[in-house]
């Protein structure tokens, strides 16, 4: 039933499929900026090519942002469970990492956003 | 009656009935389509495009393109999805899965068989139905990321439909 050209068709077909895959993992990994919120708003938006430290005031006192290597992290915060720095770097575009008590959140986000829900 | 002088008798040849029937059971496995649970919108396993494919093949691509359009406009009817832009889709897909069969006629039939035929014409229906959503139901290029499962999807329907139609055919050159 399979003849020559089959084989031809169906491997350029998964060839290009794997591609597609690819395609859509490099482009949703793709991270140039953070994000920091205060109570929901948004209050800084910082280029992750540049290393710094930055510090947000919330209710129960400081949070330190880290930006090192293209990467952000939490590393301080005054949270009782400290559930945001032990998250660690955030490397990916739509990664989140939420200091709820002190109501400071950071998000990584890049030219394209990245997709946290689809709906019809 | 007296006949009015403008009055015409169609006669229906053979290939008419051929094609009035392959579209009848194209119709019938559209209801099946229909009816087959799906994991995500849109992946679906398209059995009607056997007769398509059988048509194709037995027929020549003019009576494909009859199999397939009175197919969607068949089941548009019976869905109660005449219109809607469930239809339109199934119609944009159609439209360029037949299209691409009819481009298709230039791969020679020695090394390619129904197979290449249905793999193909599954990602012309992919690509024509997500040019249809992008242009006039979602018009951002998010949508772009259903595109490699859906296109998987189409892969191994594609093959599937076109195993079923190369072995009907197989059957059908016997008798």
């Amino acid at each position: 039933m399979f003849k020559a050209g089959d084989y031809l068709v169906l491997l350029t077909l998964c060839a290009l499929l794997l591609a597609a895959f690819l395609q859509l993992g490099r482009h949703a990994g793709e991270a140039d900026s953070v994000i920091v919120r205060q109570n929901g708003t948004e209050t800084v938006r910082l280029p992750l090519r540049l290393n710094r430290l930055h510090v947000a005031r919330g209710p129960l006192g400081l949070t330190e942002i880290e930006i090192h290597n293209g990467q952000a992290r939490i590393r301080r915060d005054p949270g009782p469970r400290q559930y945001c720095v032990q998250q660690g770097w955030l490397r990916h575009n739509g990664d989140i990492a939420v200091c709820l008590p002190n109501r400071v959140s950071i998000e990584l986000t890049g030219p394209r956003q990245a997709h946290d829900s689809l709906a019809y | 009656m007296t006949r009015s002088p403008t009055e015409r008798t169609l006669q229906a040849s053979a290939d008419d009935h051929r094609i009035a029937s392959l579209a009848a059971l194209a119709i019938a496995l559209g209801m099946v389509d229909a009816a087959i649970p799906s994991p995500l919108p849109g992946v679906k396993p398209g059995l009607a495009n056997i007769m398509t494919l059988f048509a194709l093949h037995t027929l020549g691509w003019r009576a494909a393109v009859w199999v397939t359009l009175l197919r969607v406009i068949g089941a548009g009817l019976l869905l109660g999805s005449l219109f809607t832009p469930g239809f339109w889709l199934s119609l944009g897909g159609a439209l360029a899965s037949l299209l691409l069969l009819g481009a298709c006629r230039v791969l020679p039939e020695r090394h390619f068989s129904l197979v290449s035929h249905s793999l193909l014409a599954a990602q012309a229906h992919l690509l024509g139905q997500l040019l249809l959503v992008r242009l006039f139901l979602i018009p951002y290029d998010n949508i772009l990321v259903l595109f490699p499962p859906l296109a998987l999807a189409a892969l191994l329907s594609g093959a599937a439909n076109g195993l079923i139609a190369s072995h009907l055919v197989q059957v059908h050159d016997k008798d």
